[in-house]
């Protein structure tokens, strides 16, 4: 089968949810619901509103994603 | 989300891989200097809805044909056409069916007549890297085993390994989650582990110079950039506790 990539984007975060979930406004103004990555759980980045991230979405699933960078 | 198939699931798609199979092996006999790939196309077809089994591809994104057989350039893909096989010629041959809502997915790469040394070496050493990459599907393992151990082996013969195209799950769908490089990846789905009750289609697919490839104007055929020959083995593999069972063999 064709290799599927996701689909990486910037946005900026504006609202901190529970369980480590954030409401993300993308750059081209889409309103996600974000979950932070493991490996950034595990390194304790701290993601706060108005942070820049850059994200991953599956291509079947656009309205959900998950933060892979802090800038 | 990866579900594992129950012991009843797999018993299905035992029966379904063992369709493709059946035929892979009469296709491969047949694939001889002078046969065109449209009629190996409708042998697979007529054979598999004789077993009440559905064509898995035909239809699959609009792909408009029940096997794939993509002849020496061609990686994966290939449409059956009017084209007679010819002596020295490598054909891979690719077949999935559905039976009773569970998939069944296979290849084989096979020579037609006399080919050259190199030809042999390809097919010897895919194939070779597709046993290596089933003996890997043990509980506890991870995707990245598998991917690894396909990698070096083919590498290590100076061919390389496709990078566009990967393995997969197969279930009730024919392209499930896990996605399977046939090389080592960071990220993506590497690290997730095997499970009992994963059913694996394990596709690594070779070419004798890079690894680089092109889709042609029809949206489907895939060729090496280079146009150097490609290799393409596929089976079914289930992880269970007892390790890895080939479905499709």
């Amino acid at each position: 089968m064709a290799k599927e990539e996701l689909i990486e984007v910037e946005g900026k975060v504006v609202e901190p949810l529970p369980n480590a979930m954030f409401r993300v406004e993308l750059d081209n103004g889409h309103r996600i619901l974000a979950h932070i990555s493991g490996r950034m759980r595990m390194h304790y980045i701290k993601i706060l509103p108005g942070d820049r991230v850059k994200l991953e979405l599956s291509p079947y699933d656009l309205t959900r994603g998950r933060i892979i960078y802090r800038e | 989300m990866i579900v594992p198939k129950s012991d009843r699931e797999i018993k299905i798609m035992r029966e379904s891989n063992q369709i493709v199979k059946e035929v892979l092996n009469e296709l491969s006999l047949r694939a001889e200097e002078g046969i065109t790939t449209l009629e190996l196309n409708r042998l697979a077809e007529k054979k598999i809805r004789k077993q009440g089994a559905t064509p898995a591809f035909l239809g699959y994104r609009d792909y408009p044909f029940t096997i794939c057989a993509s002849i020496n350039e061609e990686v994966v893909h290939g449409f059956p056409s009017k084209r007679r096989l010819q002596d020295g010629d490598i054909i891979s041959i690719d077949v999935g069916v559905c039976f009773q809502g569970y998939y069944g997915d296979a290849a084989v790469t096979v020579p037609v007549g006399e080919v050259s040394e190199q030809a042999l070496r390809l097919i010897a050493v895919t194939r070779e890297s597709l046993n290596l990459a089933i003996e890997k599907v043990q509980v506890g393992n991870r995707i990245f085993d598998i991917s690894a151990v396909i990698q070096d082996r083919v590498e290590s013969e100076g061919f390389s390994v496709v990078r566009d195209f990967v393995g997969h799950g197969i279930g009730q769908k024919l392209h499930e989650e896990p996605q399977i490089p046939n090389f080592r990846m960071d990220e993506g789905s590497s690290q997730i582990k095997i499970k009992p009750g994963m059913v694996l289609a394990i596709e690594p697919m070779v070419n004798v110079g890079s690894c680089e490839v092109d889709i042609l104007a029809d949206g489907w055929t895939v060729v090496t950039r280079d146009r150097s020959l490609s290799a393409h083995f596929e089976h079914s593999v289930a992880a269970t506790a007892d390790g890895p069972v080939v479905l499709s063999a």
